[in-house]
């Protein structure tokens, strides 16, 4: 599949920070860890839609600044005792450039 | 025109409920009332409850006083202990102390508590008898205890039998002669009473049931008890236990209305409106009183009633006893037995393990509760009791306990605080519930019994419920912060005091170097600590630390508050709440150029703009900016709002310009960060309009100068301001809230507001740091401007001027 599209230079976010994408099934964040890797899950915390983009990052966790759920930017899964699971995006990092998948999202761990 | 002038308030008796009235009565109007207090004891106020465990060797004196001495000094009330008053002339409205000393009040508040009951028994006034009621009983009977003698307790109910094992504790060969059949027979039934019998003989006491006292022997001092059957008891200390008798004898000497107690009504009053009256001294509704949690009510009534609220009205709460004895576990509540055929009992009985529980229902509520062994369940039951709940559902399973009752539980045995609701009352005598402990361990990250105490008073009166407190904070903390109860987060064992400590020691300056120095678990830290790092960092070096936007909640990343619907609010500064019809007209316009959908006057006199778009931001403030308007910090961990009346310049009691002031406590104060939000007041006459005593600092202005009060909080849970002191001028209120606002700026945990921080640190802290160390609070306020220079700079201006222009941009749109 050769769906990449290319979304901007990972200067653009910042370290432990995140920028949104607006695109056509909604809109999606993209993290930027403190060690340069990059995550993409659509900007809506599993628990009442709050905008992860928004929340603290560290390590591979972001904070939902509404109710303080933590979500994995890996799976997109809440970490327990929350239960929930907001869609990841496949992302790639190519030279500074980052790259999402949109036409075939990663699938749901699970819900 | 004058401050209004204060009323003198003066007290009979320096005990318990009269004690905890006027605690309540500082914390609702600390500026009404000079106060005066009479205590016949040489003692400032102790917890009479105490004296069994200072009896048994668990406590001394000093653990048990409750006001120090320099607390009265604080509050400015006036103590004479050792100095009964003898006399009281409800017509002149002056009391006479032993001393000589008159005093005029215009309020009178007797707490004058009971006397034992002493029978009228040849003997009874022979050295080596005493009652146990006070520091001076619990003395002799040490002094005894000493010289190895033997003990004779008169009364085997509650406070005889602690009295009996206190001295059996110290050594002293025991008995208990005891009128009835059975022990304790008012709180228990006849078989739990025998159960603590067969236990108190195993612990080496000796009994002599159905035994009636004729008289105490003795030529020169009290040789022993001789009984009306013929028995008799060899004992050198002859303890009296069988009652107490309310103290009405000055109450009814001035002529007031007195029956067993002196009577009140529902607001404390007595039958002269200027008296007011307390604890177990008083009837009420025909009742008299012998334990603390009914008084703790009163007191809370009474200084409602003090303070001027005509609605408050004292209703008598449900009461349960427990026995303090250690190792023995008693409970009961309500009714012993069923009393005719519509009740019920339901009894469990494990005698190799010594356990036994009944639980009288009828109409499928429970009406009472007794047990012995296993008190676990006790506090559950009480609050079915209380609540008159429907038990028909869990009644075949009701008495294994609540962890059995409710199937979906399970239990873990011991006392399941998991299973226990949340409204389920842990501490009886102050009436505090689990849910209020767990909550006080979250918000205010307690750690340990001693912190619970403070903050929530539970297990603070007679520490019955300590194993039960300590066992919720081991759930609570345990689950919440994964057993690192002491660590500011799970990233370090390290408390914020040390890492604070540590950032100035070892002059740390960025995160890095604090979590490499100090060996953090994780690299980049947590939501938890960078936060809480970050502002550490920028109060200990405000002219070097650049702040991390990244390590700040997204509504201090973006100065708007975040809405729950992703967009935001937006509130500009009013000086002081006040405001010009052109930033009206700027405020208008924006809301109509942006369509606004939500305007609102804030709760802090401001303005509300709500549900602005991120993307919005930066053009709504450049509009706001151009008409003078800048960042309300209405989402800062800071200084937020400083209300204000209209005082001198318009109101016809104002007796200082408190709008002015305020203005210029806002404009020292704004763009500072602290480690909770912080909010001003200042009124302009003890009227209190701008509600100065419920802010983190207050300011009341009197026709003499301005009170400075501090610690309030008006959020979650209500605490009036402490008193700090009195001052003459303007400028002198700025330096010592600028000082007042440094020190906690420096010494207060992050997320700790002003009101858990002074209750934490204590006022003496406060008032030593600003009152007594001129020269500290001066080189505080230094501090503050200090840092202030680089603070007081207008986010929302620099954000129109493109500072972190990516926040507020999408990065793309793609199809
Ligand atoms: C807007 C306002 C309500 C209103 O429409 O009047 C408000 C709104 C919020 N308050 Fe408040 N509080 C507002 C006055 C108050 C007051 C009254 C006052 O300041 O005189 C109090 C009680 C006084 C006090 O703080 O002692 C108050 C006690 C709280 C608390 C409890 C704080 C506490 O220590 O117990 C919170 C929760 C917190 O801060 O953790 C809170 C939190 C909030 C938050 C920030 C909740 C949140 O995290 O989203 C709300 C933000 C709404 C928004 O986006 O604007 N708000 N809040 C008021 C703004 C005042 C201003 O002009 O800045
Ligand atoms: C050993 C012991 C154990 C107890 N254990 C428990 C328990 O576990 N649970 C429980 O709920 N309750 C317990 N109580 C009961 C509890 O202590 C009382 O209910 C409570 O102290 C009553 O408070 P009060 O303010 O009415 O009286 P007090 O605390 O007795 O205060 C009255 C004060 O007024 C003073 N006074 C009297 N007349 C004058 C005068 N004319 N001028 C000046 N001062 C005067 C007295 O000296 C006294 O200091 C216990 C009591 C004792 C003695
Ligand atoms: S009281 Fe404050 S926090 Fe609660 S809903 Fe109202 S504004 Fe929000
Ligand atoms: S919406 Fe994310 S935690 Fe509630």
């Amino acid at each position: 599949m050769n769906d990449w599209i290319k979304i901007g230079r990972l200067s653009d976010i910042p370290r432990l920070g995140a920028r949104t994408v607006e695109t056509a099934q909604g809109q999606v964040a993209v993290f930027r860890t403190q060690d340069d890797e990059v995550f993409a899950l659509f900007n809506r915390c599993p628990h009442k839609g709050g905008p992860l983009s928004e929340g603290i990052v560290s390590g591979r966790v972001v904070v939902c600044p509404l109710h303080n759920w933590t979500i994995d930017l890996v799976t997109g899964e809440a970490t327990a005792p929350d239960e929930g699971c907001t869609r990841p995006v496949v992302v790639k990092l190519v030279d500074g450039d980052i790259f999402l998948e949109l036409a075939v999202s990663k699938k749901v761990a699970h819900g | 025109m004058n401050a209004i002038p204060r009323q003198k308030l003066v007290v009979i008796g320096n005990g318990m409920a009269g004690m905890r009235t006027v605690e309540e009565l500082l914390k609702l109007a600390p500026a009404r009332f000079d106060i005066t207090v009479f205590g016949a004891e040489p003692h400032p106020n102790y917890n009479r409850i105490m004296l069994s465990s200072v009896l048994a060797g668990e406590k001394q004196v000093d653990d048990i006083i409750i006001n120090t001495l320099d607390w009265y000094r604080d509050n400015g009330i006036t103590l004479h202990t050792g100095n009964p008053v003898m006399s009281m002339d409800p017509a002149a409205k002056t009391v006479t102390a032993a001393s000589g000393l008159v005093v005029p009040y215009d309020r009178l508040l007797l707490a004058t508590g009971s006397k034992p009951l002493m029978p009228p028994l040849p003997g009874l006034d022979l050295p080596g008898v005493v009652a146990f009621r006070d520091i001076a009983d619990v003395e002799k009977m040490l002094d005894a205890a000493d010289k190895k003698q033997r003990a004779v307790v008169i009364g085997g109910g509650l406070l005889g039998l602690e009295a009996a094992w206190g001295l059996r504790r110290r050594g002293m060969p025991t008995a208990v002669v005891h009128l009835m059949d059975t022990l304790m027979e008012r709180q228990l039934d006849v078989e739990a009473g025998h159960l603590l019998q067969k236990d108190l003989t195993e612990r080496g006491l000796h009994f002599f049931m159905g035994g009636q006292t004729e008289e105490v022997v003795g030529t020169s001092r009290a040789e022993g008890l001789k009984l009306t059957d013929g028995r008799t008891v060899p004992a050198d200390l002859v303890v009296v236990a069988i009652g107490i008798r309310p103290n009405v004898d000055l109450a009814k000497s001035a002529g007031l209305d007195v029956n067993r107690g002196i009577v009140v009504g529902d607001d404390m009053k007595t039958s002269d409106d200027a008296v007011y009256s307390v604890g177990e001294c008083v009837e009420h509704r025909g009742q008299v009183f012998g334990l603390v949690a009914p008084l703790w009510e009163q007191a809370k009534v009474c200084a409602a009633s003090l303070a001027g609220d005509p609605d408050a009205i004292y209703v008598t709460p449900a009461l349960s006893t427990r026995l303090k004895i250690t190792g023995i576990d008693v409970f009961s509540a309500g009714q012993l037995a069923a009393q005719d055929e519509a009740d019920e009992e339901l009894i469990y009985r494990d005698s190799a393990k010594g356990i036994y529980k009944k639980l009288v229902l009828r109409d499928s509520k429970v009406v009472g509760a007794v047990m012995y062994g296993d008190v676990a369940d006790g506090a559950w039951y009480f609050q079915l009791i209380r609540e008159k709940a429907d038990v028909a559902e869990m009644r075949d399973r009701m008495i294994f306990g609540q962890a059995y009752a409710d199937v979906s539980c399970k239990g873990k045995g011991g006392v399941d605080v998991a299973a226990m609701s949340d409204d389920a009352q842990v501490c009886g005598c102050n009436g505090v519930s689990k849910g209020a402990i767990v909550k006080a361990i979250t918000e205010k990250g307690l750690t340990s019994l001693d912190e619970v105490k403070a903050h929530t008073k539970a297990s603070a009166s007679c520490g019955q419920c300590a194993s039960v407190v300590q066992a919720i904070l081991a759930h609570t903390t345990g689950e919440v912060v994964e057993a690192k109860a002491a660590g500011m987060c799970g990233c370090t064992d390290l408390s914020h005091d040390a890492v604070r400590h540590e950032i100035i020691a070892q002059k740390l300056k960025t995160m890095d170097a604090v979590r490499g120095a100090l060996g953090w678990h994780n690299h980049d830290g947590c939501a938890k600590c960078r936060p809480a790092l970050n502002y550490y960092l920028l109060c200990a070096w405000p002219a070097e630390y650049v702040d991390d936007g990244q390590s700040r909640f997204i509504n201090e990343r973006v100065h708007a508050n975040i809405q729950k619907d992703g967009t935001y609010s937006v509130i500009p500064r009013m000086w002081g709440g006040l405001t010009t019809p052109s930033e009206l007209r700027a405020i208008a316009d924006v809301a109509d150029k942006f369509k606004i959908p939500t305007v609102k006057v804030t709760g802090g006199q401001r303005i509300d703009l709500l549900g602005v778009k991120k993307e919005q931001l930066p053009e709504v403030w450049a509009d706001l900016n151009k008409a003078g308007l800048v960042s309300g910090h209405g989402y800062a961990k800071g200084l937020r709002t400083v209300k204000t009346c209209v005082g001198s310049e318009w109101c016809r009691f104002g007796t200082q310009d408190s709008t002015g002031l305020g203005v210029k406590l806002e404009k020292l104060m704004w763009g500072s960060w602290t480690p909770h939000k912080v909010k001003l007041a200042v009124s302009g006459c003890p009227r209190n309009c701008a509600e100065a005593s419920i802010k983190d600092i207050g300011i009341i202005c009197v026709e003499a100068g301005y009170d400075i009060l501090v610690g309030g909080n008006g959020g979650i849970e209500l605490r009036g301001t402490d008193y700090l002191t009195r001052v003459a001028t303007e400028d002198e209120v700025l330096e010592y809230s600028g000082a007042i606002m440094q020190i906690y700026r420096e010494e207060a945990r992050y997320l700790e507001r002003t009101a858990p921080w002074v209750e934490r640190v204590g006022m003496d802290y406060v008032k030593k740091r600003i009152l007594d160390d001129e020269s500290g609070r001066k080189a505080a306020y230094a501090r503050f401007l200090h840092s202030q220079k680089y603070a007081q700079i207008d986010p929302w201006a620099e954000r129109v001027a493109g500072v972190d222009a990516h926040q507020f941009k999408t990065l793309a749109e793609v199809e």
